[in-house]
């Protein structure tokens, strides 16, 4: 096996173990102050109705299967886009590729979610439309851009050994786009976990619906665990996000 | 086999026109390439000669012309196997930053389909060739290595499947003058190990007639000026245009070229044998008109430089002064150059191989020889 010399110093490795334990111990921070706060309060039955373990669990599951399947989507759709737009011959989508994606993020997110239920009805496969329109342009654009900034001598070098266009673009152009990719990816990944706290006005019940139930019955504690919970959660798909893109970034660059 | 006449490479008017440009990019260009021959395209930037290359492996698609490798006609082949076929190096050298050492040489025997063991053994083998310790390097990463080392991965990794023929498009332009003298000196030795046709591309005339059996002098569109090897090139240069390019310092370079025995020596020289007898030699001294008279051994081989008044000494072998330069008659007149400013004297003896005094070399031949050609060009270029 190939002698492992990229072996980080240890000062270096000790700062990335901070670095990725950090944001772990911050939010179980918040997540025990949260809950203590809350078992201080006295409850009355409206707020038990939404402040109970399995209601919020499945507010979390609901929000995250809104998140993460139009996260998913947008990258089935975004990243091939984004490759074909950078390839000769294909170069003039570009222009109209990055026109839509940058509808899609200018009118509000409210204003487009409400757009497309209305075309489509109530529901979550409308949500997860809505937030794929929203969320296209930053996979879209870091797709093209990371593929554009891959060192175009490493290209002719390829092509010039004998891979094919293909084998070029899986085996050095893609690899190479991947940090900058992800960056998008996880841009995105973000902005669907924000923006999905706005389907409670569309009937999907994912933690926007707390906080909105907080407002709605001027109840407290009701509004913070939603805020919290809602932050919280979005804390922690960054964070899990930035750990995928730093394993999945290629060796030696 | 090929019979030892096909050339490697043949290219047969082949022309490039992008479109949009009035004139081609490379017009009609014919070439032959031995195999086994370093071949230098060198010309001015935006000649075209980056281009010419990359058209034999059809990197850019040619308007016009055929391309034979090795007596096939390429010229509508598969592109990739191709170029699987073909070393290619290019000034970046372009080594991919996500690849181990290993695996960037790797990259074309692994296209080819070749079993692990074999890449593996044969990933060591060329990282032994250029020099580089396997289980130090095999594992590293391309930003973890020196430019030269880079550059010795580079010509590795072209090496890697055994193509017959290589395209190196400056591969030395990106480094250090050192370490470039250095890597050209490998290169040359790595050649005569392994043989290949190698189409080299640069503007520096100074390594082309350094690295090249056969230089291509191109102007533009990439007309070949001349195409033939450094000595000839060097001594009667095609047109002004191929004196011009090669520039100023042509009769030094020229000096590298050609042989001592090339030019006419000096042979009116007297000697005496220096366990011959004084006074004769003293008589055939007065008898010349020359100032001193060389003493050679039983042999022939040059002693000691004597004139007139040393001549009164009995014993010869204490006389005078000893030969200061002394040249084979197989050495560079660069050399006998050399050996002339380093002696301090006016003169180089020159001997042939076996030691034996042959002439002598004066300074002012080898000022001509490195004057000569170069003289006549410039005077036709002055506007009558």
């Amino acid at each position: 096996m190939a002698v492992d010399v990229m072996a980080a110093p240890v000062e270096h490795s000790r700062r990335r173990v901070l670095r990725w334990l950090g944001m772990p111990l911050l939010l179980a921070v918040v997540g025990i102050s949260l809950y203590a706060y809350v078992s201080t309060q006295e409850l009355d039955t409206i707020e038990r109705r939404v402040l109970n373990a399995p209601g919020l669990t499945d507010r979390v599951i609901e929000h995250l299967q809104l998140a993460g399947l139009s996260t998913l989507v947008v990258i089935a759709i975004a990243v091939p886009l984004g490759i074909l737009a950078t390839r000769r011959g294909a170069r003039f989508v570009a222009p109209v590729v990055l026109i839509l994606g940058n509808l899609g993020q200018a009118i509000p997110s409210l204003g487009l979610i409400t757009l497309v239920v209305l075309l489509a009805g109530v529901g979550f496969k409308s949500i997860v439309f809505g937030l794929v329109a929203y969320s296209a342009l930053p996979i879209l654009r870091n797709t093209m851009v990371g593929l554009q900034q891959v060192d175009q001598t490493l290209v002719k070098s390829a092509r010039g050994m004998g891979m094919s266009a293909w084998q070029t673009l899986t085996r050095v152009e893609l690899p190479l786009a991947v940090p900058v990719i992800l960056a998008g990816v996880r841009t995105a990944l973000i902005i669907n976990i924000g923006t999905a706290t706005l389907s409670t006005f569309f009937g999907v019940q994912a933690l926007g619906y707390v906080i909105f139930q907080g407002i709605q019955l001027d109840r407290t504690p009701v509004l913070i665990v939603g805020a919290v919970m809602a932050s919280g959660l979005a804390l922690l798909v960054d964070y899990l996000a930035g750990v995928v893109e730093e394993l999945l970034t290629p060796r030696g660059l | 086999m090929t019979s030892q006449a096909t050339p490697m490479i043949r290219l047969d008017e082949l022309t490039k026109t992008y479109r949009g440009q009035p004139h081609p990019a490379v017009d009609r260009v014919s070439m032959d390439m031995p195999r086994g021959e370093i071949i230098v395209l060198v010309g001015p930037s935006g000649c075209g000669k980056t281009t010419t290359m990359e058209l034999i492996n059809r990197l850019i698609e040619p308007t016009s012309g055929r391309i034979y490798l090795d007596g096939d006609d390429v010229t509508r082949a598969d592109p990739d196997s191709l170029r699987r076929r073909i070393g290619y190096v290019i000034q970046q050298i372009g080594l991919f930053p996500h690849f181990t050492v290993a695996e960037n040489i790797a990259t074309v025997p692994k296209l080819l389909g070749w079993d692990k063991k074999k890449i593996g053994d044969r990933v060591d083998e060329l990282l032994d060739m250029v020099g580089m310790d396997p289980s130090e390097f095999r594992g590293r990463y391309p930003k973890q290595l020196s430019g030269g080392q880079r550059q010795r991965i580079g010509v590795a990794r072209a090496m890697a499947a055994d193509p017959p023929v290589m395209l190196m498009d400056e591969p030395f332009g990106a480094i250090d003058p050192i370490t470039r003298d250095r890597l050209q000196n490998e290169f040359l030795r790595l050649q005569q190990q392994v043989q290949k046709t190698i189409v080299f591309v640069t503007h520096d005339i100074d390594e082309a007639i350094k690295l090249g059996d056969r230089i291509a002098i191109l102007g533009e569109r990439s007309q070949i000026a001349q195409y033939d090897t450094p000595a000839n090139i060097l001594a009667s240069p095609a047109s002004p245009y191929v004196a011009d390019f090669i520039g100023a310092g042509a009769s030094l370079k020229r000096l590298h070229l050609s042989q001592v025995s090339s030019v006419e020596l000096d042979t009116g020289c007297v000697t005496a044998r220096i366990d011959g007898d004084a006074e004769q030699a003293r008589e055939r001294l007065r008898a010349s008109e020359r100032a001193a008279l060389l003493l050679l051994d039983a042999d022939g081989r040059p002693q000691r430089w004597v004139d007139a008044g040393d001549l009164s000494s009995t014993d010869l072998f204490k006389a005078g002064e000893p030969v200061g330069a002394v040249v084979e008659s197989t050495s560079t007149l660069s050399e006998a150059l050399n050996a002339m400013l380093t002696s301090n004297s006016g003169v180089a003896v020159v001997i042939d191989r076996s030691g034996a005094f042959q002439g002598l070399l004066d300074f002012e031949t080898v000022m001509v020889a490195a004057r000569s050609e170069r003289d006549f060009y410039r005077a036709a270029k002055v506007p009558s």
